[in-house]
């Protein structure tokens, strides 16, 4: 791994740039929220700029950029177990067979039950 | 100077002094024996530990059995201990009945069939079949442990807690669905326990893997490892993955009992005619998603090790290689990885639509080719073999068929239309009942009188042995056979009456008492196990390295091995199961000596 | 007893065992979080109408950009022991530890503030799941400080007497100190904005 000096120096240049860029990141998506945008695109903005700056912090300040195989391996099945966790749920209750709840309007909680 | 000293097994081994310090810190008997760091003591006090609850499971179990094979009458000589709360006058009441439905189903899959066969199992064997000196994380290996002993401590302290209208542990199905579960009394240290039980998990799996990736003995490659180590290794994935949903559904589940929230109750609920002052808009079927997104590769969790067990001991007592290692490895990946895409073949009558009952139907046929691969691979083991008739090789011949009769059962549920006529009935309980305890259940017995004589340096008696096998094997048949019947009947599960109160049950109700007095049977078969499990660690007949004349590493250890394991550095030279290879004086060659005999 | 590969790396896999293990311990994490993710996906969806303009935006941002710092601090502390710098070390540590603290009390004061106006978890689902998420992402940061308050304590003498061990160790509580940024990088705009 980067385990020599002088490699090291580069790395912290890398590092304190890759926090710019992540504080830049904040800025865009909070300002990207006060543009009002249509529910799907904002998600899809929002999620976009996320992933970004997560890959960031992943590969820079994880070194995941130069991980060994067995890690990447691992992470890919996580990945995959993450998305089938996101999507198949959401799936199966889209496509249902059933009435629509009847919102009813249940009361609020005033008191927690035990 | 030439030092000499006794080690366990045994032997007189030449020791010099820098090693002698090394290896004999003088640790109190505390840290030996309890809080070790030893994967053998720890494994040790999961298999214990885990053995006294399968037994306490059981015995719920045969408590049931009795509600069921005779309703309403007291129960005999016990009755009166459980008190006006769970059974007036020795008479149970259907609550207590759920408790000990629930509480069956929890601790045998939770507290005993896991901690012994990965806990217990994996810990003691997987090092040494590796040739490591431990595992390697020796801390986060005792503390799995003690957060295991925890969870389990709650879980019975959970029998005892009261309420407002009576005493007892979770009576909601281990499956614990809201909103029922929200509602219902004794949840609360139910959802406390399986955290610790989760976390537990978390940390030995994390062990697992490292150590199997990283601690392998010199010249031990991955297709080298034998199946046992395959097995504990996708076992560990499925454990890391699948069980983090199942912890967070717990905490929600706990705080919509205590924080009043509304993860899971939907709007509009309605409990003893009170509409209820919730929230609402949360979902039932999320924790249902949830849950099952662990509990089904958690079933593989509980038939994976076993399938190890059972392939090391038919290649040992059938002294021929076991038929298709590679193919036995690549089934076994592509099982654990096809199991995180089934789950909801147990949601099949929660309303989802057909596109998605048919994605998961069509995934739940596609995992059963790698169970079937394996399963044939096994039998296709005994193909022209001199078969040893050792009590560890009755339990892993039996294996092979109850666990055919399991899986194959279990086709007509995963397919969708079939399930709407089986779902939530006996058939169901037969099913899994099946893969289970004549499957996994054997399988385990089948490792303890294997490797006894590796962690005792004892052997068990073989008469017992055959007593306790034959009983069993006869007994359990005649307790899940039935059970098909009365599930393709339409009788359904967890009804405390057994049935009785739907007329379409009426010609099944006989079963019941066959059943129970099966199960009582299959108890008392169980004594001489456990008369020889605990004898034979004092007057069991003495053994050497390797008593069975196996080939994997952990026979090159002393019996019992030291601290460290092995007393030179183990070096792997070949494959696992070198049995009868042309050529050789000996039938087996091990892996761990240098030349062929 | 000496486990080996413990400190330097195993040739085949290229790895130390710290190094496979927290990365695994990671893996069960993306899954813990995962599952809050999707019960947030689910309620959303379910919802008759999702509250916004309920949580504070700007407290939200002010904590991104903590913890975005707390992370460079963190990598920073790493590479100073790596440039053999012991007193840069102390320094970065202790600073990702005070950016952790600041980050905690501007959440109790965003929690004290949703308690005194009665926006409690059972009140809705949203409020339900954005104490869970933000509560779970809280008790991180807090065992994140615990560990370093002892790296910067006690486990400190661990440098005299096996550097590299102790490098590792400072590596692997920043390979989880990112992580716990990174579900925040998609905790905030989830919640705070969308």
């Amino acid at each position: 791994m980067h385990s020599d000096p002088a490699a090291i120096k580069k790395s912290v240049r890398t590092y304190f740039m890759v926090g710019a860029a992540l504080f830049a990141g904040t800025v865009i998506t909070v300002s990207a929220n006060q543009v009002h945008l249509a529910i799907p695109i904002a998600i899809t903005v929002a999620l976009i700029i996320a992933i970004t700056k997560g890959s960031m912090v992943a590969a820079v300040f994880m070194h995941l950029s130069h991980e060994k195989k067995w890690i990447y391996g691992a992470l890919v099945l996580t990945v995959i177990g993450f998305l089938v966790l996101m999507t198949v749920p959401m799936f199966t209750m889209m496509d249902s067979i059933g009435t629509p709840d009847a919102q009813a309007g249940a009361p609020h909680a005033e008191t927690p039950r035990h | 100077m030439d030092k000499t000293e006794i080690h366990p097994g045994g032997e007189r081994v030449h020791v010099d002094a820098h090693a002698h310090a090394e290896h004999h810190e003088e640790l109190g008997w505390w840290r030996t024996y309890v809080f070790s760091q030893d994967h053998k003591v720890i494994g040790i006090q999961y298999a214990f530990t885990g053995l006294f609850f399968l037994l306490f499971g059981f015995t719920l179990m045969m408590i049931m059995r009795w509600q069921l094979a005779y309703p309403g009458r007291p129960i005999p000589l016990i009755g009166q201990w459980f008190g006006q709360d769970r059974a007036p006058m020795g008479i149970m009441l259907p609550e207590f009945y759920n408790q000990l439905g629930a509480m069956h189903g929890t601790i045998m899959v939770f507290l005993g069939v896991v901690p012994l066969a990965v806990g217990g199992f994996g810990n003691f064997v997987m090092p040494l079949q590796i040739g490591a000196p431990d595992m390697a994380f020796p801390k986060i290996n005792m503390a799995s442990y003690w957060v295991y002993f925890l969870g389990g401590v709650t879980m019975l302290a959970s029998f005892f807690q009261r309420w407002d209208h009576g005493v007892g542990a979770a009576q909601s199905g281990w499956t614990s669905y809201p909103p029922l579960a929200v509602i219902a009394p004794g949840q609360t240290l139910w959802l406390v326990g399986m955290i610790f039980l989760i976390t537990s998990s978390l940390l030995g799996s994390v062990n697992f893997i490292t150590t199997i990736v990283q601690l392998r003995a010199k010249g031990l490659s991955y297709m080298r490892m034998p199946f046992f180590v395959w097995a504990q290794f996708v076992t560990a994935f499925l454990l890391l993955l699948a069980f983090p949903p199942l912890e967070a559904a717990g905490v929600l589940q706990l705080m919509d009992r205590l924080a009043g929230t509304s993860f899971f109750m939907p709007s509009g609920l309605v409990v003893s005619g009170k509409p209820m002052l919730i929230a609402g808009e949360g979902n039932p079927l999320l924790w249902q998603h949830l849950f099952w997104f662990l509990a089904h590769p958690e079933v593989y969790v509980l038939i994976l090790p076993g399938m190890g067990i059972v392939s090391e001991i038919i290649a040992n007592n059938t002294r021929k290689p076991l038929w298709g290692y590679k193919a036995l490895v690549y089934s076994v990946v592509f099982l654990g990885f096809m199991s995180f895409i089934v789950w909801a073949h147990h949601m099949f009558m929660t309303g989802m639509g057909t596109t998605m009952s048919a994605f998961f139907q069509t995934t739940t046929m596609i995992i059963s080719i790698p169970s079937v691969v394996i399963l044939t691979a096994l039998l296709l083991s005994l193909w022209g073999a001199s078969i040893r008739f050792t009590t560890p090789m009755l339990f892993a011949l039996a294996f092979i068929p109850m666990f055919g009769i399991g899986g194959l059962t279990g086709l007509p549920l995963g397919l969708a239309p079939a399930d709407i006529h089986l779902h939530d009935t006996y058939y169901v309980i037969g099913h899994f009942h099946y893969v289970v305890a004549p499957g996994t259940i054997f399988a385990m017995f089948a490792g303890i009188y294997y490797w006894f004589p590796k962690a005792t340096g004892r052997k068990m008696n073989e008469m017992l042995g055959a007593i306790h096998f034959w009983g069993s094997f006869i007994c359990i048949n005649i307790v899940f056979m039935p059970m098909f019947i009365q599930g393709l009947g339409g009788m359904n599960r967890r009804m405390y009456d057994g049935g009785m109160q739907y007329a379409h049950n009426k010609e099944l109700l006989k079963y019941n008492l066959i059943i129970g007095i099966a199960a009582w049977s299959l108890g008392l078969f169980q004594l001489p196990f456990i008369v020889n499990f605990l004898g034979s660690i004092k007057w069991g007949a003495p053994v050497d390295k390797n008593p069975w004349e196996a080939t994997t590493l952990e026979w090159s250890a002393p019996s019992p091995p030291g601290h460290g394991n092995f007393l030179t550095e183990p070096i792997v030279y070949r494959g696992p199961y070198e049995y009868s290879v042309p050529g050789s004086a000996k039938d087996f060659t091990p892996q761990f000596e240098p030349e062929r005999a | 007893m000496n486990i080996p590969y413990t400190v330097e790396e195993r040739p085949d896999s290229g790895l130390a065992n710290g190094k496979l293990g927290i990365w695994l311990f990671l893996a069960s994490e993306v899954m813990l979080f995962g599952a809050l993710f999707s019960t947030y996906i689910i309620l959303r969806t379910g919802a008759s109408e999702w509250p916004h303009g309920e949580l504070n935006v700007w407290l939200g941002m002010a904590n991104t950009f903590i913890l975005i710092a707390s992370s460079v601090t963190m990598v920073m502390a790493w590479a100073s022991l790596k440039l053999n710098d012991w007193g840069k070390h102390r320094l970065y540590l202790i600073a990702t530890f005070v950016l952790a603290g600041i980050f905690l009390v501007n959440k109790y004061f965003e929690y004290s503030s949703h308690w005194t106006r009665g926006e409690l978890p059972s009140r809705s689902t949203f409020l339900a799941i954005y104490f869970t998420l933000t509560g779970l992402h809280g008790l991180h940061i807090l065992g994140g400080m615990v560990v370093m308050a002892y790296f910067i304590g006690p486990g400190a003498s661990l440098w005299k007497r096996n550097p590299d061990q102790f490098a590792n160790r400072i590596e692997y509580t920043g390979l989880y100190w990112h992580f716990v940024d990174l579900v925040w990088i998609f905790l905030f705009p989830v919640l705070y904005l969308l």
